[in-house]
């Protein structure tokens, strides 16, 4: 269908990530939490709200507000706005949509935020009301939430290819591992493949440390042009290819396969590169059933074969596959909207030479995905980036 | 296996009765087409009449022509289990209290993947299973994934008694044992293992063939009630109200003719304080009770039985105020239904075609045997219904209403209907 060949983001600066520090629980709202993640990136860019022209943003508690009302909310003025409601794959997508419009010129630097607030009893209300399928299909039926959904993708997977507990185990072990030197992981201590075997059960085969906690933060990232980024002296990366999809493969009786097997050719044509020249990757790891699939669909083993590759590596920032660099949600936390934008902003930090953990050496190419919105019983969003290190500080 | 169902223990007076909760009940407009048919214990999807796709959840357009020409049609629910988990954790209060929760995933041989409760006599996947449409204690429905084929004390499950009201081992009350229908009623429920039975009758030193022979059955105990004298009912409720599960109103007062032939009001008057306000003097004293006690237990209040008429849905001439007191009775049983849907009582309303006793004498056959009416009560129960139809003459009326009630109207108006 498509004959026109698809530009590249040549000129576009990825710059400025931050991360505001995670809590269980906030009694403030969302628009706190992302009028935080403004003033971060202002601080860091050292710059003022008046030289933003363009705004993106995800939170799934603004509501009754969208983007719009946020922008009287904090005194910005843009040119170019963006609501993303996207969930996991915002990051991604908030990437791709911004750099085009900064290419295109109708922005020239746009603030990407994304943040939400966790009250008490905020996750329980998100998850009753979370779309008309899963109130009428999924929520009536236990009321679970995402535990039972992914419950059902993990028995069939491990059922179907073998793997085992252990080895999703062995992802998340590693993982935290990766968030001990992170200062913002709300998980600190520990945690050994024993302990997670152990864990109490959630909805079987899942147990408490294959689920992410639900908290409040909030994440940002600023895309511009490399012309700005240099005068205003900002280390930053450049985007060599992204991918978006949603609701890939409507036909399959379960979701075993996502969006990005339909388009990691495409990501690593843009691209130039392939999966074997990245340094780190961050997937979206809301659950480890989903980490795996990842990396089987964007080509960093063959489908069904998870199992060996998670055996035949190691997942540390200095491991043979660093992954999930700042122990991603599992270990950090999901906060909301922000936990689509987690892994992008880790991937900045180490690309920019600014990790706030342990360094990923040498770190030249980073690929982050995302995915997101279980409408009924699958993520239907899916999306991934291949970034490059740019300026370094 | 399902372990068979053990008869409850005494409860424990000290240990605080819980206040009934419901699972889930938001949906969406278009979802409440399941409802619709569950209610008749259908399971009905949405198929397109452009391109055949069977399709869920319910939507507004068909998934894969865009067709907004999505009649409801009957499936077959078989279906491949593809994946299971146990939920023991739980965002809502009511599952909360019920975990472990087993739920599957079925591909339906129809084409959709469905969320389904499963039931525990189901094998782990890959099995073939059976998915059936189901009430829950909300009121919606919700599917169910059985077993392909029968096992011995299925309906004993955990969680399907969830979404059924079983007369075993449950205290009924049935309002009155002197009617041939009444005391159908009671022999099934008792051959069905009701643990107790009081059966209400009225004017007790009037001697009615058969209600001798009730009382020989071991369950039974025989209560004076007149559901027109609201002390008569008051005195019954004091004294058994706080251990009713299951409430099966039977009592009526029927006569024939319609409005020109008869004279004065004496009669419809009579109907009306039987048949509809003797169910909201019932309903007064028996529903407040019956609520408190949604959640109590093995045997909590699960269902209120109206036994209404299939002339409650169009008049029937020949029988016009019987017909008329029975509509009533069917609009104040929605607001029963109403009152009682926040403690998960189920209110069923059974509309049988006439039933051969003396009161429809001169009718035509096909008429309904009163063993016909209770087996159809026992099974609504067992199955969780909310509306019943038995009988070849109420499946017609079902059925002519649907294709055009005005046209209906005439005939009945004609002399035809049964």
């Amino acid at each position: 269908m498509t004959s026109r060949r698809r530009a590249d983001y040549r000129g576009v600066a990825v710059a400025v990530p931050v991360t505001i520090p995670y809590v269980r629980y906030s009694t403030k709202s969302a628009h706190w939490w992302i009028a935080r993640a403004l003033a971060g990136l202002l601080e860091g860019a050292g710059i003022s709200k008046a030289d933003v022209d363009g705004v993106c943003v995800s939170g799934f508690l603004l509501f009754p507000d969208t983007a719009v009302g946020l922008m009287q909310h904090l005194g910005v003025t843009p040119r170019w706005l963006d609501h993303i409601p996207m969930g996991g794959n915002s990051g991604v997508v908030a990437l791709r949509r911004a750099a085009r419009a900064v290419q295109a010129g109708d922005a020239e630097v746009v603030a990407c935020l994304a943040g939400d607030t966790n009250h008490v009893d905020s996750f329980r209300q998100t998850v009753a009301s979370f779309s008309q399928f899963a109130r009428d299909a999924v929520y009536p039926y236990g009321s679970g939430g995402p535990n039972a959904s992914f419950a059902f993708l993990t028995d069939y997977v491990m059922r179907t290819t073998g793997i085992t507990r252990e080895d999703y185990g062995k992802l998340c072990v590693a993982q935290r591992t990766n968030a001990l030197s992170f200062p913002h992981a709300l998980f600190k201590k520990p945690l050994t493949l024993g302990e997670y075997l152990s864990a109490r059960p959630i909805a079987e085969p899942l147990h408490l440390f294959d689920c992410v906690m639900p908290c409040a933060g909030a994440e940002a990232f600023l895309v511009t042009t490399e012309e700005r980024a240099k005068s205003w002296s900002l280390p930053f990366a450049r985007i060599l290819g992204t991918i978006e999809r949603h609701n890939a493969y409507p036909e399959d009786p379960i979701q075993y396969r996502g969006g990005w097997a339909m388009d990691r050719d495409d990501l690593y044509a843009q691209a130039g590169v392939g999966p074997e020249d990245m340094d780190l990757v961050q997937v979206y790891d809301d659950y480890p059933v989903i980490s795996a699939m990842q990396l089987e669909d964007l080509g960093f083993c063959p489908k069904g074969e998870a199992q060996a590759f998670i055996r035949s590596h190691t997942f540390n920032n200095e491991g043979s596959f660093p992954l999930n660099t700042s122990g991603g949600q599992l270990s950090v936390g999901q906060a909301g909207a922000a936990g689509g934008y987690l892994g992008l902003v880790e991937a900045l930090r180490q690309l920019t030479g600014r990790p706030l953990g342990v360094a990923v050496p040498d770190a030249e190419h980073a690929l982050v995905s995302g995915f997101g919105m279980i409408n009924y019983d699958r993520g239907l969003c899916s999306g991934a980036a291949v970034l490059s290190r740019g300026s370094v500080a | 296996m399902t372990a068979p169902l053990q008869r409850p223990k005494r409860k424990n007076p000290v240990v605080k009765t819980r206040h009934p909760t419901l699972p889930p009940w938001t949906r969406s407009r278009v979802a409440l087409g399941m409802t619709a048919a569950a209610a008749e214990g259908r399971f009905e999807l949405q198929r397109c009449e452009q391109c055949a796709t069977v399709q869920y959840p319910p939507r507004e357009a068909c998934c894969r022509c865009l067709s907004e020409e999505l009649p409801w049609v009957e499936i077959d629910g078989l279906g491949d289990l593809i994946s299971q988990t146990t939920l023991l954790h739980s965002h809502d209060l009511y599952f909360r209290e019920r975990v472990p929760w087993r739920l599957g995933m079925v591909r339906l041989d129809a084409g959709p993947t469905v969320v389904v409760h499963l039931h525990g006599d189901v094998t782990a996947p890959p099995a073939r299973v059976r998915v059936a449409c189901k009430l829950d204690k909300a009121g919606m429905a919700v599917l169910v994934g059985f077993p392909q084929e029968d096992v011995p004390n299925m309906a004993d499950d955990r969680q399907l008694r969830e979404f059924t009201c079983d007369p075993k081992f449950r205290r009924v009350f049935v309002t009155d044992g002197k009617t041939a229908t009444g005391q159908a009623v009671v022999r099934a429920l008792a051959a069905a293992g009701a643990e107790l039975i009081w059966v209400g009758h009225a004017e007790p030193w009037k001697r009615v063939p058969g209600l001798v022979d009730l009382q020989a059955l071991p369950q039974v105990t025989l209560l004076p009630l007149d559901v027109t004298d609201p002390r008569s009912i008051k005195e019954v409720a004091s004294q058994v109200g706080p251990k009713v599960d299951i409430l099966v109103n039977t009592a009526e007062y029927h006569r024939a003719y319609g409005i020109s032939t008869r004279a004065g009001t004496d009669i419809a008057r009579m109907e009306m304080d039987v048949n509809y306000l003797g169910l909201l003097r019932l309903a007064q004293e028996f529903g407040p009770v019956m609520k408190a006690r949604g959640a109590d237990g093995q045997s909590s209040a699960v269902a209120w039985v109206n036994l209404l008429s299939i002339f409650a849905l169009s008049n029937f001439p020949a029988h016009g105020t019987y017909s008329a007191s029975k509509a009533a009775a069917l609009s104040l049983a929605q607001c029963l239904r109403a009152e009682m849907k926040p403690a998960g009582v189920r209110v069923i309303n059974v509309f049988p075609g006439p039933i051969d006793d003396e009161w429809n004498q001169l009718l035509p056959p096909p008429k309904l045997s009163p063993q016909a009416v209770a087996n159809a009560i026992v099974a609504a129960l067992r199955d969780g219904l909310e509306d019943v139809y038995p009988g070849d003459v109420a499946q017609e009326w079902r059925t002519r209403l649907k294709e055009s009630a005005k046209g209906f109207e005439r005939e009945l108006a004609a002399g035809s209907g049964t």
